[in-house]
Order: structure tokens, then sequence, then C-alpha cells
């Protein structure tokens, strides 16, 4: 499965298309994260749990847009995008769409 | 007994969030350097077609927090309206700093460029009580890793 945020698939052509597919995933954050997150608020930096979480549920996500694509029967998905909203009070949606399309 | 601990949370927060900062530029500046041979771009359509290519998606991704300190100076600009400088070193070392780690990703793959690259700026708060709002912010920078095709 190739994954890219162009609009083709570079050195390959695109021979069929299958549409939107998307993922996503909705990540709470627990107490111990939070507990460090509320020291690095008194000196700054990086919070380095909430990196990672985020980063593991977005590969959640387009673990999930690729499950679709592969349902489907696309082998790759072309123009992806990422976006991020908090829903609810400490939880993100993370969410990740493209166009599953076949090439060659 | 409150302005102790405020006055106490103030001087850590501006300590150790003037060293972090500095450290975290010093490092920015020497990975810009190292990682100029991969120019990451936001053009959308391949120069020329059919070049012998693949792409992959890279993406880098980073929460940074800001101190204390900052958070104050910021607070008291609310008041006067203006620039707030402190909330733009944060943001410029966010970027930073998601770029570099989308472009480490790509020189593992022994990518030549990145293609149509993303920037996307997330802001994580922790809820409405004043005094516990987290002022940090989660930076995604993403795109597509150009390598030759072997």
């Amino acid at each position: 499965m190739i994954i890219t945020n162009m609009e083709q698939v570079p050195g390959k052509n695109i021979v069929e298309h299958f549409g939107l597919v998307q993922g996503n995933t909705i990540r709470a954050k627990h107490i111990g994260r939070d507990f460090m997150a509320g020291l690095k608020n008194i000196f700054g930096g990086e919070l380095k749990g909430y990196t990672e979480l985020l980063s593991e549920a977005r590969s959640e996500a387009t673990d999930r847009m690729k499950a679709q694509a592969e349902a489907f029967g696309a082998n790759a998905i072309v123009n992806v995008r990422y976006s991020t909203s908090s829903v609810a009070q400490g939880a993100a949606e993370l969410y990740a769409y493209g166009t599953a399309v076949r090439v060659e | 007994m409150e302005l102790i601990i405020f006055i106490t949370l103030l001087a850590l927060g501006y300590t150790f969030g003037q060293i972090a900062e500095k450290r975290h530029y010093k490092s920015i500046f020497a990975r810009e350097k190292q990682l100029l041979r991969i120019p990451a771009l936001t053009i959308k359509t391949m120069p020329r077609e059919g070049m012998p290519v693949k792409g992959d998606l890279v993406t880098g991704s980073v929460v940074i927090s800001i101190d204390y300190f900052k958070r104050f100076l910021a607070g008291l600009r609310n008041l006067f309206g203006g620039r707030i400088k402190s909330y733009e070193t944060l943001l410029d070392r966010a970027r930073r700093e998601a770029i570099l780690r989308m472009k480490e990703q790509a020189a593992e793959k022994g990518a030549l460029v990145i293609m149509n690259v993303r920037l996307e700026t997330a802001s994580i708060s922790k809820g409405n009580n004043k005094r516990n709002k987290i002022g940090s912010v989660e930076v995604l920078a993403y795109g597509t890793a150009l390598s030759v095709n072997k």
C-alpha cells in the first residue's frame, strides 16, 4: 500500500479511483501523563508523553484508513490529509482521509 | 503564602524556561544545517513526469509547552493587546522541530526531497480551569518523501 499526500503517485499511473477512505480515533490522556504535563507547564519544554500518544493515535487512524482502502481493492491512497480536533475535555480526535486508487 | 508560591513558580518558570528554550534553539540550528540537503517543498506536482522515483508519506510531530513565566506575561498582554512574543517563539520552535523530525524520517528512507509539505497546528488544553490550563500546542508536519526507485 503506497500512501502519499500528492495528487498522483510518483512514478506510477492511476488506473482506477475508489473514492474517499477515512480513519479516525479518539484518545484521552491518562493521569500519569497529565501529571508530567502539569510539571512541564511550569518549566516549559516538550511533552514527550503527549507527542508519543498523538503519533501513536495518528498511525492508528492511518491503519484504519488503509484497511478501508484494502477492502476496496486499492493499492494506494493519494492526497492524504490529517486533521486534529478536540471533541471533549481531555480527548482529541485524530482523523486521516484520502482517496483510494489503483496504480500500475 | 499564595504569593510566595506564585513568585517561586514564576522564578522557576523563568530560569528553566530560558535554559530549555536556548538549548532547543541550539539543537534546531545544528540539525537544520545537517538536514539542509533534503529540501522540503510545498509544491504539489512533480517537476517532470516519468521520473523513476517512489514516494512515501513521512510525518513529524511535537507537543511543546510554554513555561509559567511566559504564560503569565501572555496573560498580561491579554489586557493591553499587542504582540505576544513568548508565544511566537513557542510556535516557531514547535514548527521547526516538527519539520526536522519529518526530515529525519525522510533521511532514514534515503529520500532526496520532500514534496507537498503541510503543517498543522492544534492546541491541546486541559480544561476550562484557568490555573490548570496547559499552554501547549501540537504541530504536525507531513509530506511525501521522494527517493530513487532501484
